[in-house]
């Protein structure tokens, strides 16, 4: 089911420009805030842009970065994790500084100083990428801890123990023993932060700093929230404009759901 | 029957006590109050405490935009606007009860005056780069002569405060009509009365008739407007259009035109780091008037603010009731003409895309401060109504240091959409944004000399104007500083904003008007009633 679900959703963005009618960023200036009709499903924005155009385009910008962030964000983690788990002693404390002090990074003044050094000709997609990208490398440390943990774990486990009393070589324990049984937790890592990154951008596209104006992207097409917290006690009587709301909760919801069941596999 | 006498009397007295213990009044601010010392205000927060407590020789009436007596009874400009003899009302006291009298008025003026001390107030008090000479000429009489002639005078003595020269930075020693009693950083302000206030109501009552204030730091502006209809709050200024229709039916009130301005300019400096042929476009008057004529100001007025701003045809908002350009005509919108007019300079138009006279494209960024959503949404209507002359225009929305940081020194930008906050209506008060040799000259700032002939004639006139002691041969000289900015697109005028506030029915006598402090130019005569009084309690 989750996975019916993630995959609609990713097949709803990649078909986009077949399935929405009118360009996202054109407004229709004669029909702003309106309610849904068969020109404009889901009614048009304070701009006067299809909202339904505007969900799939923004699907297709949160749903493809988030799991190109994330996956960032896990191999940085896997590299350093691995490698400071396996060599042990002062590697394992130097990784586990790193990322304690990645960590402690006020990461939004990064992203705030990034955009303002950034060219202000940068092509928007362009801003997106740098933005994720740099996010993906910011959120190495959080999965590293877990990576450096499990690898501990591993390490000193019984059958690495035996495999080391036969004489078999570091490179063929790491390769062999130690790879294959951290695989589930990047895996596990790698799902978790992609909501995590899904949400990230909806939080900077909230304080306006994600996404640029005119690219929708789930973050700022919550921003029509923003304005109207009175909706939240009547939702039924803008129900559209709580479509991007549901449709953020199904894929981070179906994400952690994959991503539990994986743990499970793991734990057996 | 006695007894219904008596029960009629007693609610006649507590109708008429109401205005004796007006409760306390209490609104929000955005932020922390940077100074308490009425010298060394610099911004709004601290610009509204100093209007709330202290007192001034003579102050504008923000309703009919006139100069009136306050602490001095009477006043006579002489020499064109070079001097100013001011004479006191006497046997006015400090809230601590020392005597006000010329000693403190020319000591405050000399505070403001000392380059040691910083003041903004002190900058506008100089004329021909000098501090003006304070005098006593008497216990309750002093004079004050300028270096240069400063046409309407008057009106600089709205922003200096009037301090004890025994206690001149000391917050409880004050002539206005509250002081500052509480103040918790990231909470609020709590102001009192002032026991010793001067002035009277009609019927002699003593004024102010609030008990207190209190001013919230609430930086949230949602919060804000929840506390307003849960009655915690009785009034919220500067409300946005959106803030507005959430209030619509529950107090909010559009005061029509305010002062303040939203415009986009290009960086037009000739040293910007920018390619030469983007410094060609933003140099050319024809570019700048083509944008100006396609952009869809009725649009902005309609959508992003819902209503509450009008298109702007100059720099100067109607509001500001004297100084503005009635003559200029509404603003001019053909998206065919300005195509017509870029055509004519040379660019030409293929395949929706703009090109210039040297084959390069035309694509440029618009920058603005992020999270203000209504300047986003001007910058993504501009960029559209642009895209139609086959522009391609990128909104970058920066945060606001940044942002200050590209437009006043780094000058690493391209166009940017801001607004004018005028606070004062006088063109003096503008001289930072027409000189060219202004660090806040929008278009290009800082030059050594005008980088055009418009500009050194701007420079001109508003020197000009500034020496001019004939009020209508200022005006004159200044409508002409708006013509020009005008024809020559300088800055492209989008809209003036509606002034927009609310208040809840308890608050009395609010007569609010587009200057600011608004709602609260009257703060003295201001008192709450029925549920609003008794919540305050």
């Amino acid at each position: 089911m989750a996975w019916a679900v993630v995959l609609a959703i990713v097949a709803a963005a990649l078909l986009a420009g077949f399935l929405a009618r009118a360009p996202h960023d054109h407004q229709f200036r004669e029909a702003i805030g309106e309610r849904p009709s068969a020109a404009f499903p889901l009614g048009t924005d304070d701009l006067g842009r299809d909202r339904f155009s505007r969900l799939l385009y923004g699907t297709r910008v949160s749903l493809l970065l988030a799991p190109a962030a994330a996956a960032a964000s896990v191999i940085a983690a896997a590299l350093l994790g691995t490698l400071g788990g396996f060599l042990g002693g002062r590697w394992e404390r130097a990784v586990a500084a790193a990322a304690d002090l990645t960590l402690s990074l006020p990461w939004l003044f990064l992203l705030l100083a990034l955009r303002a050094v950034l060219p202000l000709n940068a092509a928007p997609w362009l801003v997106l990428m740098v933005t994720f990208g740099i996010l993906g490398l910011l959120g190495w440390a959080a999965p590293a801890r877990v990576v450096l943990a499990g690898i501990r774990e591993i390490r000193n486990a019984d059958f690495m123990l035996a495999a080391r009393a036969r004489g078999v070589s570091s490179w063929r324990l790491f390769a062999a023993h130690l790879i294959p049984n951290v695989w589930p937790i990047l895996l596990a890592q790698f799902l978790i932060s992609i909501p995590a990154y899904i949400l990230a951008e909806a939080n900077l596209g909230m304080l306006g700093l994600g996404v640029s104006e005119s690219t929708p992207s789930w973050g700022n097409l919550l921003r029509e929230l923003e304005n109207q917290p009175d909706l939240l006690l009547r939702p039924a009587e803008r129900w559209e404009v709580f479509v991007p709301v549901a449709v953020l909760i199904l894929a981070v919801a179906a994400f952690h759901i994959l991503a539990g069941r994986d743990r499970v596999e793991v734990s057996r | 029957m006695n007894k219904r006498l008596v029960l009629l009397l007693a609610a006649l007295a507590s109708a008429l006590g109401a205005a004796d213990s007006g409760g306390q009044l209490r609104f929000a601010i955005q932020a922390e109050p940077r100074t308490f010392d009425p010298h060394l205000v610099n911004e709004d927060a601290s610009g509204m405490v100093r209007f709330l407590t202290a007192g001034v020789l003579i102050r504008l009436n923000r309703q009919t935009q006139k100069p009136e007596p306050e602490l001095a009874q009477s006043w006579k400009v002489g020499q064109g606007g070079r001097t100013i003899t001011l004479q006191l009302r006497e046997n006015i006291t400090f809230s601590n009860g020392s005597p006000f009298t010329a000693e403190d008025a020319v000591f405050s003026i000399q505070r403001v005056s000392d380059p040691k001390n910083l003041s903004p107030v002190g900058d506008s008090l100089r004329a021909g780069g000098q501090p003006p000479q304070a005098k006593v000429t008497g216990k309750y009489s002093l004079s004050v002569r300028f270096a240069a002639a400063v046409p309407n005078c008057e009106r600089l003595f709205d922003d200096l405060a009037m301090v004890s020269a025994l206690a001149p930075a000391d917050p409880r020693v004050a002539l206005g009509p509250f002081l500052v009693k509480e103040y918790k950083a990231g909470s609020h302000l709590l102001l009192e009365r002032n026991p010793r206030y001067w002035k009277k109501d009609a019927q002699g009552k003593a004024l102010p008739y609030l008990a207190s204030i209190r001013v919230e730091i609430q930086r949230n502006r949602d919060m804000e407007m929840l506390k307003f209809r849960r009655g915690e709050l009785h009034l919220i200024q500067n409300l946005d259009p959106d803030g507005f229709s959430r209030l619509q039916n529950a107090g909010a009130e559009d005061l029509g035109v305010s002062l303040n301005l939203e415009m986009v300019w290009f960086n037009q400096a000739p040293q910007a780091a920018l390619p030469a042929y983007k410094k060609a476009w933003f140099q050319s008057r024809e570019f700048r008037q083509a944008v100006s004529e396609a952009v869809n100001r009725d649009d902005i007025a309609r959508i992003v603010f819902k209503g509450h701003a009008t298109p702007a045809p100059g720099p100067v908002s109607p509001g500001n009731q004297f100084w503005s350009l009635k003559s200029l005509p509404p603003p001019f919108r053909s998206p065919q003409a300005a195509l017509a007019r870029l055509r004519k300079a040379g660019f030409s138009l293929r395949g929706g895309q703009l090109y210039d006279p040297t084959g390069q494209p035309v694509e440029f960024s618009i920058i603005t401060n992020a999270g203000n959503k209504s300047r986003e949404r001007m910058a993504s209507l501009v960029r559209q109504d642009l895209g139609a002359l086959g522009m391609r225009v990128n909104v970058v929305t920066l945060d606001f240091p940044s942002l200050i940081e590209r437009i006043s020194k780094t000058g690493q930008y391209e166009a940017c959409l801001l607004g004018f906050v005028y606070n004062d209506l006088d063109p003096n008060s503008q001289m930072n944004i027409w000189l060219s040799s202004s660090g806040t000259h929008p278009w290009n700032p800082g030059q050594k000399k005008p980088a055009t002939p418009w500009e050194a004639e701007i420079d001109r006139l508003i020197v000009a104007q500034a020496a001019e002691p004939d009020p209508i041969k200022r005006k004159a000289t200044f409508d002409r500083v708006q013509q020009i900015v005008v024809d020559q697109a300088a800055v492209t005028c989008l809209v003036y904003k509606n002034a927009l506030l609310a208040v809840q029915p308890g608050v009395k006598n609010v007569k609010p008007v587009v200057l600011p402090p608004n709602a609260l130019w009257n703060v003295e005569r201001l008192y709450l009633e029925g549920d609003a009084l008794r919540a305050s309690r």
